[in-house]
């Protein structure tokens, strides 16, 4: 994405991450007539936290009204509905349920409720366990009770920052990918940003949503010195032929550090277990490992019994931005416009857009005059997609662009065409087509379509062989030719 | 949406998709098979090594020549063939089956049949299913997906190879591999015993002086953006030693870890899986619990040589064409998998024709017998050599043995 060169002066703002915070940041600022730049270190958009994570949006009760993260959950989940609608990215409210698998875990299930209460969410409910099993019959029968917060919903992380992202684009954001800020300086009123590979340019303010690395964007402003630490999680992914899947979110009842391993029925048909909780030393340590998974098992199969390591189709891990208890959202101290927007973990995802709103509100107070956009267009057009459409649609559809009846990927049905579309919105890494169309990801991983993508992204973009790669850096897909 | 009508239509155009057509049509009856790549013959394509052909053409043939001679048979047969098809839909609304086939070349098909093959093969078990954890880097392919990439695209995946599980496309490939001018560094089996054949352990390890880690689970796959190394335990008496796990420097792994029949189509025609074989419940007549709807080929179980396939396809192609013209199943015993035997099929047989079953047995044994009983009563007895998982079992049961079975009888296969 974005080989351009950064002629034509300087940026009004430049956001430092384009996973799910700057996607949200840089969408809200093109609605105003600003010139804005949204860098990432990978090879794609969403390539870090905001790619492995629960993709839930939660329902309110979760935290104490005391957190600004509480106030930005709430406020973000009811942008949702909205942003669906002008996006198209994957979402639906299914609902949450918390389930207590023991009485005195009642205590704290109540807890919750006054909490969710207290944030002014609307429509949670305390439940008896015929009530839980009515909501969510495959919930183990050992149930007592619980919550149930029917707003909370279910949406495709990476879908929801792709078309973030491109509407932001479309609005006249400019993206670059492979651009890792490693030293700025100030030049007069500007901050001069450059990149390991030499590239600069200059931009009035910065917004730091470098999620991991936003302690070593910081540095390098010569902004507050803090430690970003990682906290793992690992997550298995069960096919959609399962029988296990819920119709709600399930939570188990949270302990003092964890909301706990859920069993997600994500909003593309299959189900998702996970993830577990552990500090690590290593930002880039995204390894399962074989004693953790076999805890996810177990604690998914305590609330959904029916869940089988049968149905298992692939494992990953994601790492979660540790800081504080607190979202950490605020203009640096020591430096000029420089907004932090650190340690958003959970549940990040759900507060996004509301962050989009309060970054902007900090920039507006920082100085930044925002006049609005005559022009802009918050709709997506829409895209399709051969899962969602029947066979005459399909019809249709084949009858104006042959390519969508070329079924590449046959586990998650996905045509040539939408390959191609992928593509041509600059996903060009193999895990890039992955999360923007779904091939890949179903029941054979790839067996049988990963040679069929190749040659597709050779052909649209003109690439060599040796330059595919999964996603960027020294992921090359091939080593010689025969 | 284009309108297609035939008496039958087979779903898949490899090895049993076209013998099973071969015999529809010999019988007299229209029959189109739909394939989802451009051209018939499946995985066959990708397998250039010999060992093919010994029964179906009395010769020895690699995957591209068996392919081929079958479509020409197939193609002198009058059967009709439409390429780049993928089926994405039965409905079965009463009298006539209807099949939607998306296409680039000719949109949407809806095909009307009488009945229909099931031939949509296996596809590879992965990393995911066998649950190895570790790191997510580039370089790990199923041994498969390695297959196409060097055999018909060109392509060599990794110059430094490890390749997990000893199935027979694993084994071929670990040759393969090594003919590209790869270094292959080990073949890493769980099991005791290899899991394909001993033909391919002699012809693509040994020869090439391959290590084979018999009884090793692998307890990892680490690396950064490309795959740095795999981490392997011996098993001993049972018990995983971690202590004892060393790591195997690489950049590419190959996962030959089983095949799965492709049966989601199947599943949601509602046809019922075995759980032994995760291919459908078949009766005498190799017809699904679903009316008019029959399976044949590694859709139906996983076979070891294509010549069995193609065997197995024809009958159930011969008796499709049977049923259509109003044959239905007369009275049926049922097979069990004896001591030792892991499944057979089909899992029906009728008394009154010659039947011929393929089994797997669960374990590795020389000097075996293989015994068939009807109600505990033997009445095939035969030495077996030698046996091992790997290497599919058939029998033959002959009219005469069974002509005193009764209602309820039940055959009962074992391995002693």
């Amino acid at each position: 994405m974005g080989s351009k060169n950064f002629e034509g002066g300087a940026y009004d703002v430049a956001i430092i991450g384009a996973g799910v915070c700057g996607a949200n940041i840089a969408r809200r600022l093109s609605q105003y007539e600003l010139k804005v730049i949204l860098l990432d270190k990978e090879a794609d958009v969403s390539f870090g936290t905001s790619k492995a994570n629960s993709g839930i949006v939660h329902g309110g009760f979760h935290h104490s009204p005391k957190y600004l993260k509480a106030r930005l959950e709430v406020q973000g989940a009811l942008m949702f509905d909205r942003l669906h609608r002008e996006l198209g990215f994957p979402f639906r409210r299914c609902g949450i349920v918390v389930a207590a698998l023991h009485e005195d875990e009642m205590r704290v299930v109540d807890q919750l409720y006054r909490q969710g209460v207290e944030n002014g969410v609307i429509g949670i409910e305390m439940c008896s366990r015929e009530r839980m099993l009515e909501l969510e019959p495959k919930l183990n029968p050992d149930t007592v009770g619980g919550l149930y917060a029917p707003a909370g919903g279910i949406v495709e992380p990476y879908r929801f920052v792709f078309s973030l992202v491109e509407s932001a684009q479309r609005n006249g954001v400019e993206v670059r990918t492979s651009f890792k800020a490693e030293r700025a300086e100030r030049e007069g009123d500007l901050w001069r940003i450059r990149a390991e590979d030499g590239a600069s340019l200059s931009a009035r303010y910065v917004v730091n949503a470098a999620g991991l690395f936003a302690d070593e964007v910081s540095r390098a402003f010569g902004a507050e010195d803090y430690t970003i630490r990682a906290r793992k999680g690992e997550y298995y992914l069960l096919d959609r032929m399962t029988r296990a899947r819920p119709d709600r979110v399930v939570f188990p009842v949270p302990t003092s550090v964890s909301k706990g391993m859920l069993v997600v029925p994500t909003v593309e048909g299959t189900v998702l277990i996970g993830p577990t909780a552990e500090m690590t030393d290593d930002k880039s340590d995204t390894a399962t490992t074989r004693e953790r998974l076999e805890m996810i098992l177990g604690n998914a199969r305590a609330m959904i019994p029916a869940i089988s390591e049968n149905d298992v189709i692939t494992s990953f891990a994601g790492q979660r931005p540790v800081l504080e208890e607190d979202f950490h959202i605020e203009p640096s101290g020591k430096v000029p416009a420089f907004i932090h927007v650190a340690g958003i973990q959970s549940p990040g995802l759900t507060a996004s857009p509301a962050i989009g709103e309060y970054v902007k509100d900090l920039l507006k107070e920082a100085g930044l005059r925002l006049v609005e956009k005559p022009g802009y267009d918050p709709v997506l057009p829409d895209r399709p997609r051969m899962f969602d459409i029947d066979h005459y649609q399909a019809d249709a559809l084949v009858a104006r662009d042959p390519a969508y009846g070329n079924i590449v990927c046959r586990c998650e049905k996905v045509s040539e065409a939408e390959i191609v579309a992928a593509i041509r919105a600059g996903h060009t890494t193999l895990d890039g087509i992955k999360y923007f169309t779904r091939a890949q990801m179903g029941r054979c991983q790839g067996g049988f379509c990963t040679y069929k993508i190749l040659k597709i992204l050779m052909r649209e973009t003109g690439m060599s062989w040796d330059r595919i790669t999964k996603r960027g850096g020294g992921s090359e897909l091939l080593s010689g030719r025969l | 949406m284009r309108e297609l009508s035939y008496d039958a239509a087979v779903i898949g155009g490899g090895a049993a998709g076209m013998a099973a057509a071969l015999e529809i049509r010999a019988a007299g009856l229209s029959c189109v098979v739909l394939e989802r790549e451009e051209h018939l013959g499946g995985i066959l394509l990708q397998c250039v090594h010999n060992g093919f052909g010994l029964i179906e053409f009395d010769e020895e043939l690699s995957g591209p020549e068996f392919a081929e001679r079958m479509e020409e048979k197939f193609r002198a047969s009058g059967a009709d063939a439409y390429l780049g098809v993928t089926v994405m839909d039965v409905e079965d609304p009463g009298d006539r089956k209807v099949l939607f086939g998306y296409s680039a070349e000719h949109g949407i098909l809806r095909v009307s049949v009488r009945a229909v093959v099931l031939a949509m093969g296996c596809r590879e078990r992965n990393r995911g299913n066998i649950r190895i954890p570790g790191a997510r880097p580039a370089g790990v392919y199923t041994a498969g997906l390695a297959q196409r990439l060097v055999n018909m695209e060109g392509y060599l995946p990794g110059k430094d190879v490890v390749i997990i599980g000893s199935g027979d496309i694993g084994l071929i490939m670990a040759r393969r591999m090594s003919w590209a001018g790869a270094r292959v560094h080990g073949v890493v089996e769980i099991l005791p015993y290899p899991s394909g054949l001993t033909r391919n352990i002699v012809q693509c390890l040994h020869d090439f002086g391959i290590p084979l880690y018999l009884s090793h689970l692998t307890s990892g796959i680490f690396g950064g953006d490309r795959v740095e190394s795999v981490e392997i335990a011996p098993i001993e008496d049972g018990a995983v030693r971690f202590e004892k796990a060393f790591r195997i420097p690489c950049d590419t792994v190959l996962l030959s870890v089983g095949l799965v029949p492709e049966n989601e189509l199947s599943k949601k025609m509602g046809v019922e899986l075995n759980p032994m074989t995760n291919g459908p419940w078949t009766d005498s007549m190799m017809m699904t619990n679903v009316p008019g709807i029959f399976a044949a080929g590694n859709v139906l179980h996983v076979h070891d040589l294509v010549d069995y396939v193609a065997e197995e396809a024809r009958r159930a192609g011969a008796a499709c064409a049977r049923w259509i013209r109003g044959e239905r199943p007369g009275r049926e015993l049922r097979v069990k998998a004896g001591p030792n035997v892991r499944y057979a099929a089909p899992c029906r047989v009728g008394p009154e024709a010659p039947n011929k079953l393929y089994l797997r047995t669960l374990i590795v044994k020389n000097d075996a017998v293989l015994e068939v009983r009807l109600d505990n009563r033997v009445i095939q007895s035969r030495k077996k050599p030698h046996v091992q998982p790997s290497e599919m079992i058939s029998v033959t049961l002959d009219p005469k043995d069974l002509a005193d079975a009764g209602p309820d009888s039940t055959i009962e296969i074992a391995i002693l």
